[in-house]
């Protein structure tokens, strides 16, 4: 794949800039202006933000459609060292604009619907001079995500994984101060923190091993060289594929690293739409189709990455099923679908993983809204309800307010959040793969491929598409359906337009965006093979797209049987607790894995004899030892000092007696020369 | 005319004395004369060369040498006469405040 320069092509190109600029513009704006203009302006011009930058990324798909060859806009040097150079570039092709699209496009119909959703919730938790704020960190993120999916070398690309990992900090800890005990939030956003560490020390080793063997970060010596350096030895390519593969890990929430998303879903329900549902968290699949000529040479990196992800896909789907809050179902099922994702990419079905990317990006941002939407119709309604009681308008919800996103609290909202319910339902069958709608297409996809490599796999991903459509229709059922279980239920109300309205257009895309890879004529594939080679055509499997939607409509139908025959009392355990008993306390405490981390990791840091392991580093090898050497160095400095300056004591005979010195030291070289 | 190096002996043993008064004593002004000796010391050498060889270079320079020498004492003296009304002495031991 020949890489061109734009000013050889179409300096129109050049517009890849103003997609990172635009956002940035937005943060200029917001900061200066400070919210000056009126309450909402903060909102509007983040939107605005964010949509300019989407009408960019549309002209650079037209452009790319016209020219489909990878172009490399450079904007400038940033380190050269050596024979290392290092350039802040940007790549255009096929590949970085499908993700551009995504992250723009979602990202533009998640910050409309946060104008209207954070007013509300900035009253509710009640701090509304937050507001401006979550644009800015909103914005900054579109900053970081476009940074991260246009980056031509694997070192811009780390800026941008590093800044989204920031933003992601930030807005899950957005109300730092509440959560369980008051500490609830800001642990959860530094969990989050703390293991994507873990998986960027992988990156980071990656980028090292890629640095030292390659002497060059650009996708375009690495692939191009890539062939070389299996001849000389092969264990490299594995180590830097395998590193990679961590750091997917961290970011994409998958075995054993996915335990900071449920937490994260403590941030703001846009948040988890926009950053923890469709883009962010996929950046780890984008990662792997960036870097498809590394893993098409090392088939047992790919193979364990294809482990990985079916085993999350399984794992996260048993978890999804025990699941009270809301958002936490959700959360389960996006490391469940990030599973399916990494686990096409790991078997070299690379247009598979990224078709479900996107259609995931449209349905499951669509089911988080709905559920924020079904939140906040929750606390109007407790609004509602507690004004009824006590007589008078409340401002806040009663003290013996439940929580609005436990689904024990739910029930019957088909009626009183009708726009609400159809949009959620139609996210919810995306979801399942039920048969006209996106996710059918792309999960059938994945299955078919899997049903090309193996049958363990297969058989894995089709049990996960059996528990997906369960526990959807759990939730569906729960929240929905039957009578209101309480009081708040009773009383809750359809959200405002600019709730409503994004909510439709992204069921829409969920409806429609099967077309983009339809079976028979697969435009996703053609317009990927500019950018992702090899491509092999995936086929379309007329027993896997039967086997998959009979397995949805199964999953849904034992749903109704388990949840919606027999209606359900705000106390009552979950039915499946009765039934099978170990079965769901094994996954509702996640098969105690969790628990080992606490177990192994977590509880010895402050024990012995870890803590006298720490001490001893901290105290003896950090203070004493480490910092002793820089202590040392500066004395040594110190006395060299004093030494020196005894020689400037004022007198101007010794000045004189220096000179003369200097003289006859000079005189005495130039005379024995 | 006496040999060469009488003239030269004579001019060392002038620079000498001079570097010592410079090192030795403490008031600026013997300090001063002092420096003036060894200036003579070098002009003394460059005229007897300039004899020596038959040439007029050298006593140019020291036509020069002597010319930049007035100068310098010309602005030395008045430095002299400001640090005197500053500090009320001109012993250089007691202008150390300028030190490492």
């Amino acid at each position: 794949m020949p890489v061109s320069d734009p000013s050889l092509v179409n300096p129109a190109f050049n517009l890849v800039r103003w997609v990172i600029l635009c956002p940035l513009a937005g943060i200029a704006l917001n900061l200066l202006l400070g919210g000056s203009l009126g309450k909402r302006t903060a909102g509007v011009v983040a939107s605005l933000a964010a949509g300019a930058s989407f009408v960019c990324s549309v002209i650079l798909a037209l452009m790319v459609y016209q020219y489909p060859e990878p172009v490399a806009v450079t904007l400038g040097d940033w380190m050269t060292a050596g024979r290392l150079d290092i350039p802040w570039s940007f790549r255009i092709d096929t590949l970085s604009v499908t993700m551009m699209l995504v992250v723009s496009g979602v990202g533009t119909l998640i910050h409309i619907y946060a104008i209207g959703y954070m007013a509300d919730d900035v009253q509710h938790q009640g701090d509304p001079s937050r507001y401006d704020r979550f644009f800015l960190f909103f914005n900054l993120f579109i900053l970081a995500m476009m940074v991260l999916v246009t980056a031509n070398n694997y070192l811009v690309m780390f800026i941008g994984w590093e800044g989204v990992g920031l933003c992601s900090y930030l807005l899950i800890g957005f109300w730092f101060e509440k959560g369980e005990n008051g500490i609830g939030n800001a642990l959860a956003a530094k969990k989050a923190f703390v293991v994507n560490r873990i998986g960027d020390v992988g990156m980071l080793l990656a980028l090292f091993l890629i640095i030292w063997l390659f002497g060059s970060v650009s996708f375009e010596d690495v692939f191009n060289n890539a062939e070389q350096l299996l001849q000389i030895n092969p264990i490299f390519l594995t180590l830097i594929t395998l590193f990679l593969l961590v750091a997917v890990t961290g970011k994409s929430a998958q075995l054993p690293l996915y335990i900071w998303l449920p937490d994260a879903m403590a941030g703001p329900t846009p948040v988890s739409a926009l950053i923890h549902a469709a883009t962010m968290v996929t950046a780890g699949v984008y990662l792997i189709a960036r870097s498809a000529p590394l893993f098409s040479l090392a088939p047992q990196s790919g193979a364990v990455v294809m482990w990985v992800g079916a085993l999350t896909a399984l794992f996260a789907a048993g978890v999804a099923l025990t699941q009270w809050d809301i958002k936490k179902v959700l959360a389960y099922s996006t490391i469940s679908q990030l599973g399916y994702m990494v686990a096409a990419v790991g078997m070299g079905a690379y247009v598979a993983g990224m078709f479900h990317l996107v259609t995931h990006a449209f349905f499951k941002a669509l089911l988080f809204l709905a559920a924020g939407s079904v939140i906040q119709g929750l606390e109007r309604g407790a609004v509602h309800a507690g004004a009824a009681e006590e007589g008078q308008d409340a401002v806040h919800p009663p003290a013996h307010g439940i929580d609005p996103q436990d689904m024990r609290s739910m029930g019957g909202l088909r009626e009183r959040m009708p726009v609400t319910f159809w949009v959620f339902l139609i996210g919810a069958l995306a979801l399942s793969g039920i048969a006209p709608l996106a996710g059918f297409f792309s999960k059938d996809e994945i299955l078919a491929a899997a049903s090309h490599t193996s049958p363990w796999i297969y058989i894995i991903l089709a049990a996960s598409a059996f528990l997906t459509a369960f526990y959807m229709g759990r939730q569906l059922l729960l929240v929905f359906f039957g009578q209101p279980r309480t009081e708040e239920a009773r009383s809750a109300s359809e959200s405002k337009a600019i709730i409503t309205v994004p909510l439709i257009i992204l069921a829409i895309l969920s409806v429609i965006g099967g077309i983009l890879n339809l079976p028979g004529m697969h435009w996703l594939q053609t317009w990927l093979e500019y950018s992702i080679q090899p491509l092999e055509a995936e086929g379309f499997v007329g027993w896997v797209a039967l086997a998959s939607v009979g397995l949805s409509v199964l999953g849904l139908l034992l749903a109704w049987l388990v949840y919606g025959k027999r209606q359900m009392r705000l106390t009552d355990p979950d039915p499946l607790e009765t039934e099978a008993g170990f079965l769901f306390r094994g996954l509702s405490r996640k098969w105690w894995l969790e628990d080992l981390y606490d177990y192994l990791i977590v509880k010895p840091y402050g024990k012995d004899p870890f803590a006298s392991f720490t001490g001893w580093m901290a105290g003896a090898m950090d203070l004493k030892f480490i910092d002793n050497i820089s202590h040392a160095l500066a004395w040594l400095a110190r006395q060299l000092g004093r030494l020196f300056g005894m020689l400037e004591n004022g007198y101007v005979r010794s000045y004189a007696l220096y000179f003369l010195g200097g003289v006859v030291v000079i005189f005495l070289l130039l005379l024995s020369r | 005319m006496a040999p060469l190096s009488y003239y030269l002996a004579l001019a060392g043993i002038m620079f000498i004395l001079g570097i010592m008064g410079v090192l030795l004593r403490r008031n600026a002004l013997v300090i001063f004369m002092s420096l003036e000796l060894m200036f003579n010391a070098a002009n003394l050498v460059f005229i007897s060369f300039s004899a020596y060889h038959r040439l007029l270079d050298g006593q140019l320079f020291v036509f020069f040498v002597m010319a930049v020498a007035a100068v310098e004492v010309a602005v030395g003296l008045a430095l002299m006469v400001m640090i005197y009304r500053d500090r009320l002495t001109i012993d250089i031991d007691q202008l150390n405040s300028l030190k490492g």
